[in-house]
């Protein structure tokens, strides 16, 4: 059962081949065999079993639609009433939010199924899972080798296919860099394409949810459920969503894909270049033109983003003050010293690194030279991308310079860590949407393809994937020992 | 540019944040690499151009001035450390 599609799974249920409670109760009885992984921070067996039962009934009224009853797993940084939200973090792991998230509201209404939790880096910011307050996350494919960040259970559950498909959240590549380190499917939505209520924040005007799934066809099912406006985020665009299935069978003969030549630079494994140049040729085969490209500032996104990104941190991480939620610490002395001990007892280090580095970056006298300066180079690096997108159609490169390292490998060195976003940042701070497709396999570990499209586009992205992976198989590649 | 520990030490209090006195040199360190990478920037040119603070370059919606949600007091302070009769509870501020 696990290695079938979203839609052969609703087929079956359809058919009555199974119930959703049987299915349900095959994917918990495969996250228990697998737990070793440690994927989820909380696996919500009874009340996963309870929307089962309530799949059921809707299945039989024939009231259902396509994720009826389909089993799927949150990321643990989407609010979830009743079943605790913690973020990979000592400072929410008692939290149990009052109100759900849009996102899980909507895969509510669509009547799936939550599995639980799925572990992350600590409020999102890591590249390895391994900042997680809950422990490193193994890859499958190696268990020595981290799954990538921040949505690294995301990524491994859906490998190791204990949830048919998940969500994720990218604020830097989040989605793809995991996504590509475990050898699946994942779309970083054009930013406000889906609601950021409940979604707990750390970087507001780059955090973005999106679906990560085994194939493009998958991905398009759940990004149906998740993109459309919502009132309840300030920032989210009211514009018509299309259907992501219908288009998935396109021709690609005339698309115009540019390669930016920054992607293709020093410190890409020749390996991971070459399955992309495999790629490519598989895109010219079904009719596409290449053409190179530039994005000359690609290489100020890294520290545009750290500063940008630490900076709305700093501000997004000030409500954690041990007074209306989540860790106090004990007998506090004073107002101050709540403050300051509930924050250092229940922060891990990374998180306290990004809160030091924002601080700094916005407290009086740096704040026009490190703030203002990089807004300003963001918009450099936008309307490189603007002006690339008007020659071409999408862009194509690598998600990440390597495949998935290993556990602990880079733990002790920041600066190393956050170069592993190199390709994937500058997308973020555009705004635009990208997918990551497993693309080949180098010493038995996968390697992501990213797609960067114009905003809005997520259409025509599933679409270029889909046609890919009816051409190769690179999807479909199990680790073994999860087949 | 680097980074002393006494500004880790000023830094780390603005965010009323505590860190332990034997990482205090490891912060320095990291945030003065940090800053390193950050000075990148100041070898482009950016005189004449707008700063950019969201994607979208967008405008907070506005809407009607109706109350839409309900009170739901109980409900948030169901999850605080420490209440009493409907107020959150902190040390005391004031003598």
């Amino acid at each position: 059962m696990h290695n079938k599609t979203i839609t052969e799974l609703a087929k079956g249920l359809r058919d009555k081949e199974y119930s959703s409670v049987e299915l349900t109760q095959a994917y918990l009885d495969r996250i228990k065999k697998h737990q070793d992984l440690n994927c989820f921070i909380s696996v919500a067996e009874d009340f996963a079993l309870e929307q089962a039962k309530l799949a059921d009934s809707q299945l039989a009224s024939a009231d259902a639609g396509l994720l009826t009853g389909i089993p799927i797993a949150q990321k643990d940084i989407f609010c979830t009433q009743g079943v605790k939200t913690t973020c990979g973090s000592k400072m929410l792991d008692n939290f149990i939010a009052p109100y759900n998230a849009t996102v899980i509201e909507q895969f509510n209404s669509a009547g799936a199924v939550m599995l639980g939790k799925l572990n992350m880096d600590e409020f999102a910011m890591g590249s390895s899972n391994e900042t997680s307050f809950y422990g490193a996350v193994q890859n499958p494919w190696d268990t020595n080798t981290v799954p990538g960040g921040s949505s690294g259970g995301s990524a491994a559950a859906v490998a190791a296919r204990l949830s048919p498909a998940v969500t994720g959240t990218d604020t830097g590549g989040s989605i793809r860099q995991p996504a590509a380190l475990c050898g699946i499917t994942g779309l970083k939505p054009t930013y406000g394409r889906v609601s950021r209520y409940g979604m707990i924040a750390f970087a507001s005007s780059l955090d973005q949810g999106g679906p990560m799934a085994r194939s493009a066809e998958d991905a398009a099912i759940l990004m149906q459920t998740m993109a459309g406006f919502d009132t309840k985020d300030s920032t989210s665009v009211n514009r018509e969503v299309p259907n992501y299935s219908a288009g998935l069978n396109n021709s690609l003969e005339g698309l115009k894909i540019g390669l930016p030549k920054e992607f293709f630079s020093e410190g890409l494994n020749s390996d991971i270049a070459a399955a992309i140049e495999a790629a490519v040729n598989e895109y010219k085969k079904l009719g596409a033109e290449v053409k190179e490209v530039s994005l000359p500032n690609m290489k100020l996104a890294i520290p545009a983003y750290y500063v940008i990104a630490s900076a709305e941190c700093s501000a997004n991480l000030s409500r954690y003050d041990g007074v209306r939620y989540g860790y106090r610490c004990d007998d506090p002395a004073d107002l101050n010293d709540l403050y300051i001990r509930s924050r250092g007892e229940a922060f891990g280090s990374e998180v306290k690194r990004r809160i030091l580095m924002g601080t700094y970056a916005l407290s009086a006298g740096y704040y026009d030279a490190y703030y203002i300066k990089a807004q300003k180079v963001r918009r450099l690096i936008s309307e490189d991308f603007s002006k690339a997108l008007s020659e071409v159609d999408v862009l194509m490169g690598p998600v990440s310079p390597s495949t998935a390292f290993g556990i602990g490998e880079k733990t002790n060195d920041p600066i190393e860590m956050y170069l592993a976003d190199i390709y994937t940042i500058a997308v973020n701070l555009a705004g635009l949407p990208a997918m990551s497709l497993p693309a080949g396999l180098v010493d038995n570990k996968p390697v992501g393809l990213q797609v960067i499209g114009n905003y809005f586009s997520e259409d025509r992205l599933l679409n270029i994937a889909h046609k890919y992976q009816q051409v190769t198989d690179w999807h479909q590649q199990t680790p073994k020992g999860f087949e | 540019m680097s980074l002393t520990t006494d500004e880790v030490k000023k830094i780390a209090y603005l965010a009323r944040l505590g860190i332990d006195e034997s990482d205090i040199n490891a912060y320095a360190s990291d945030l003065s690499n940090m800053l390193d990478l950050m000075t990148q920037m100041g070898e482009t040119n950016t005189d004449d151009i707008k700063p950019m603070a969201h994607p979208m370059d967008q405008m907070q919606r506005l809407r009607p001035d109706e109350a839409t949600e309900k009170n739901q007091r109980e409900n948030f302070q169901a999850i605080a450390p420490q209440t009493e009769a409907g107020l959150y509870l902190v040390p005391k501020v004031l003598d």
